[in-house]
């Protein structure tokens, strides 16, 4: 198995494995991370989203040979329970999640939309979210969450 | 609200490592380390013959620490009903809830209290560890006597120390990492059981932490990719599974070609077995490209079924119920309606639904011989013991499973069969493997909400009172609940039931009408051969679509006597909690008073708003929606919902909020999104294209009342709140257009033949 070095949450980290792996499965499986979840394998839900070079990425949906070199994030880079994120803190504080499942997605989602619009209308997070689905229903939540964190933010 | 502190427990269970640490210690050490503080407590503290529902062991442990566990076949399906439980079991002990700690679903750990099901956990399960939580205080109390040397009368408790007036001690230092070897009563098995009933619990009005809204222990880990799920649940050793399943049902591989797979490295093993496919590798890639590229011939599919949406609804009006359920059935109803002077009758229909998890089914098992261990996500545990000890041969107690949080599942776990999958594939190789289904095997093979046919007629007098009701709801029962899960159908278990019917409520019982009946009719669906479309709960199960169709004739009615639908509903509901919903659901909706269609005006949006309303087991909801319709697009918009809930007492009214909002949102995707689509080739809503729902831009705004009755028992709200939603979204837009929508989901191309002819009343 050829030898591959990802950045992830600012380590370098090496792995061996098929080059054709989806980055998702690497993640998870060879450097257990959990924040990035599988959901579909097909890009429509967005449970997997990490950030890539500053976009959101499916990573069920790339290789890991092309997250080479690439500076990845996941969930459990941009906080923790002691020293979360202000996405996370705003999620927590608005109790916006039910089952959590879809969260990832969500967060990540969230977090590029706020570097590029740092005070979205509530239709923007509603259209800029349009492609991240939650089973649970926790929205209406999300969006206030959101909403604080950009206050906060500020 | 502040940021909720996280236990180390917690931290420590969510990091996934804990599972490795503890398969890595051995049993002896585990026991050790578990038993001298009880922080962490394993199945050895319950001794050989495991938890004993007579033991207040069996309930309660206090560790060193003071932590207190509470032990709970109960699972957390993503609702937060183990903040909920907390809080009642804290309230009682008198504890703070920060220090109360759950262990739930283990079926090594717990006594079984039924599953996770029915929006009963709170109902059901929170009397009984109210009641053991009572009895160990009593226990802690008079622990306490003796030791501060003063009578019971004396004392009072503040977070777990108990004081005389002058002279302290803690529940840690009274029985901190001990057992307290005290029996309690304990009558009836499951949801029935009786729990120390001799105790008697607080007066619900000196509650502190029951009725405010804790927040939720799970989200911090859960929000920052700490919590453990069972698809993230890692031991020593462990393969990756993958199943391979047809394209339909009831067909067997006539040949399997396992050189089809021979360029995917890493692969262990094709294992078959019956019907069942599956292969077992070291990686997942590998395991997804096997089960991909694996060649199978299926045979053709030995039954004949509906084929089409038309075709089971055919299936569902022509065939012979297994035996009615009755909801209500007084006075004469065939002579009332033939002397009413104005008489109504439609048909309605609901297609199958998917539970539609976001994460697909995952388990992890590990077969040793003649015993075996599985993590799973099962709403309940002891079922899926039940189900994998059937399946391997061996004695339940062989059998541990474990809980782990799935994805919210909606009664999808109810019949949780990822579990047996891995059984069979851990067996085959001897080593622990984790299967997880893909998005195809989920939307194609997940048990489904029963399709439903319906038809209501009703009648009323001369003077406009309503004199008759007849509503009959046809619908399948869960094939899959009672039976074998699938992987052991496919090793030739046979199903032994038609399965449980697909609930009762919500066809207009609650109306007081002098001739009424109401039914529903389990028909059977292909019972005993395997399941095409299999089936089973979902949540609030037929409720949303018997409510549909009452609801949207009780507006009808309304309507064609020009009377105001809320005054008309008001003037026959005789439970004043339903009233009470009513009321407040009206105030809060600034409803106005007047018939209903609105004052029909031109232009290409339509506006209406609309009422429902429901006894959902004991939790009465009423609520008003309002609907945007694009006369040009068929669209329905749905703006806002308001909502007014009597739970009886409220245990977190935030949580309970949530809870609403989600049904709500589920309700208005199910209205207006969701059919699983199916023709003879097999299922074709495999993914979230084929299978849509509600998206961010369709959310309504949400406003929820919540009318607190705390003198009464603490009912559901898990699956309530769901039920009124189509029924609401109908008669809003009949408001706004004129037109009756009595089919789901309310399609755009259905809207606009609604529009055409006035009425997608069904033919059938």
């Amino acid at each position: 198995m050829p030898s591959i070095t990802l950045n992830v949450n600012g380590k370098s980290r090496t792995v061996n494995t098929d080059p054709t792996t989806p980055l998702l499965y690497v993640l998870r499986d060879d450097l257990e991370l959990n924040g990035p979840r599988f959901g579909c394998g097909l890009a429509q839900c967005g449970a997997c989203t990490v950030i890539m070079n500053g976009a959101a990425v499916r990573s069920c949906s790339i290789a890991v040979s092309a997250a080479q070199g690439k500076s990845i994030t996941t969930l459990e880079g941009l906080g923790s329970v002691e020293h979360p994120h202000v996405l996370q803190k705003a999620f927590i504080e608005e109790q916006a999640a039910q089952c959590g499942f879809c969260m990832n997605g969500i967060i990540m989602n969230a977090k590029i939309m706020l570097d590029k619009n740092p005070h979205p209308t509530e239709l923007e997070i509603k259209q800029g979210l349009a492609n991240v689905l939650c089973r649970c229903g926790s929205h209406v939540r999300v969006v206030r969450a959101i909403q604080r964190a950009a206050r906060e933010r500020a | 609200m502040t940021n909720p502190t996280i236990s180390r427990r917690e931290l420590l269970r969510s990091t996934g490592a804990l599972v490795v640490s503890f398969s890595m210690l051995g049993p002896l050490a585990r026991a050790l380390a578990q038993t001298a503080n009880f922080a962490e407590p394993g199945p050895e503290i319950f001794g050989p013959d495991g938890p004993q529902a007579t033991s207040l062991d069996s309930w309660v442990a206090v560790a060193t620490d003071g932590t207190v566990t509470i032990f709970s076949s109960k699972v957390d399906l993503g609702t937060g009903v183990l903040t909920s439980l907390s809080q009642i079991c804290a309230e009682e002990l008198d504890v703070p809830f920060s220090r109360v700690h759950m262990e739930t679903g283990d079926t090594s750990m717990t006594i079984d209290q039924a599953a996770t099901v029915g929006s009963a956990t709170i109902f059901r399960a929170g009397p009984q560890l109210r009641q053991a939580s009572a009895a160990a205080r009593v226990e802690l109390l008079k622990l306490a006597a003796a030791h501060l040397n003063a009578p019971v009368e004396k004392l009072t408790v503040t977070d777990g120390v108990v004081s005389d007036g002058t002279n302290k001690v803690s529940y840690a230092e009274l029985v901190g990492g001990k057992h307290f070897n005290v029996k309690i009563t304990a009558t009836g098995v499951a949801g029935a059981m009786k729990v120390a009933p001799e105790v008697k619990p607080k007066d619900p009005k000196t509650y502190k932490v029951v009725g405010t809204s804790a927040p939720r222990v799970d989200l911090p880990p859960k929000l920052t990719g700490q919590f453990t799920y069972t698809a993230d649940v890692r031991v020593p050793g462990m393969l990756h599974g993958r199943v391979v399943r047809p394209a339909r049902a009831n067909t067997k591989p006539l040949s399997v070609d396992e050189g089809s797979i021979s360029s995917v490295a890493g692969v262990v093993k094709v294992v078959q077995e019956g019907s069942f496919v599956g292969v077992v590798a070291k990686t997942e890639w590998a395991a997804i490209q096997a089960a991909r590229k694996l060649k199978v011939t299926w045979s053709e599919p030995e039954s004949k079924y509906p084929t089409s949406r038309e075709a089971v609804f055919e299936y569902l009006k022509n065939t012979k119920s297994l035996g009615d359920q009755e909801g209500a059935n007084k006075g004469n109803v065939e002579t009332a309606l033939t002397q009413g002077s104005k008489t109504f009758e439609a048909t309605y229909l609901w297609p199958f639904q998917n539970h539609a998890m976001m994460g697909p089914s995952c388990a992890v098992a590990d077969v040793q011989g003649d015993k075996a261990t599985v993590w799973a996500g099962s709403q309940g545990t002891f079922g899926t013991r039940k189900q994998v000890s059937d399946l391997l041969g061996i004695p339940e107690k062989s059998v541990r499973v474990i809980y782990r949080e799935s994805s919210g599942c909606y009664g999808r776990l109810s019949p949780d069969d990822v579990p047996l999958d891995a059984a069979l594939m851990s067996r085959a190789v001897g080593k622990p493997v984790r299967v997880q289904w893909m998005r195809d095997d989920e939307h194609g093979w997940e048990p489904k909400g029963p399709a439903q046919y319906m038809t209501v007629r009703a009648a009323v007098d001369a003077s406009g009172k309503l004199t008759a009701w007849d509503f009959l709801d046809r619908s399948f029962p869960w094939t899959e609940n009672r039976n074998s899960y699938l992987a052991a159908q496919q090793i030739g278990h046979k199903p032994t039931s038609p399965g449980n019917p697909n609930g009762t409520g919500g066809g207009g019982e609650m109306y007081n009408v002098e001739n009424i009946r109401v039914a529903a009719s389990p028909i059977p669906w292909l019972w005993p051969e395997p399941m095409p479309l299999r089936t089973s709960n979902l949540r609030a199960p037929g409720g949303p679509a018997r409510t549909f169709a009452s609801e949207s004739t009780i507006d009808e009615i309304a309507a064609s006597l020009g009377v105001d639908p809320v005054a008309f509903r008001l003037k026959y509901i005789t439970d004043q909690r339903i009233i009470d919903v009513l009321n407040a659901v009206a105030k809060q909706a600034k409803w106005e008073a007047r018939p209903s269609p609105a004052q029909l005006r031109g232009g290409t949006i339509a506006t209406g708003r609309g009422v429902a309303a429901v006894n959902h087991g004991q939790t009465m909801v009423a609520a008003i929606a309002e609907v945007e319709v694009n006369r040009g697009t068929g669209k329905v918009a749905v703006k806002r919902v308001t909502i007014a809930q009597d739970c009886g007492l409220i245990i977190n009214p935030d949580g309970t909020k949530n809870q609403i909002e989600g049904n709500v949102i589920q309700g208005v995707s199910r209205t207006l999104f969701e059919e699983v689509k199916f023709d003879a080739s097999g299922i074709k809503s495999l993914d979230w294209v084929g299978y849509p729902v509600v998206r961010f831009p369709d959310i309504p705004v949400i406003d929820v009342v919540l009318v607190d009755r705390p003198e009464l028992p603490a009912f559901g709200s898990g699956e309530p709140s769901l039920v009124p939603v189509p029924a609401a979204i109908a008669n809003a837009f009949f408001d706004a257009t004129g037109a009756r929508l009595r089919e789901i989901p309310m399609t755009p191309e259905r809207v606009l033949n609604a529009l055409k002819s006035g009425s997608t009343i069904s033919r059938l």
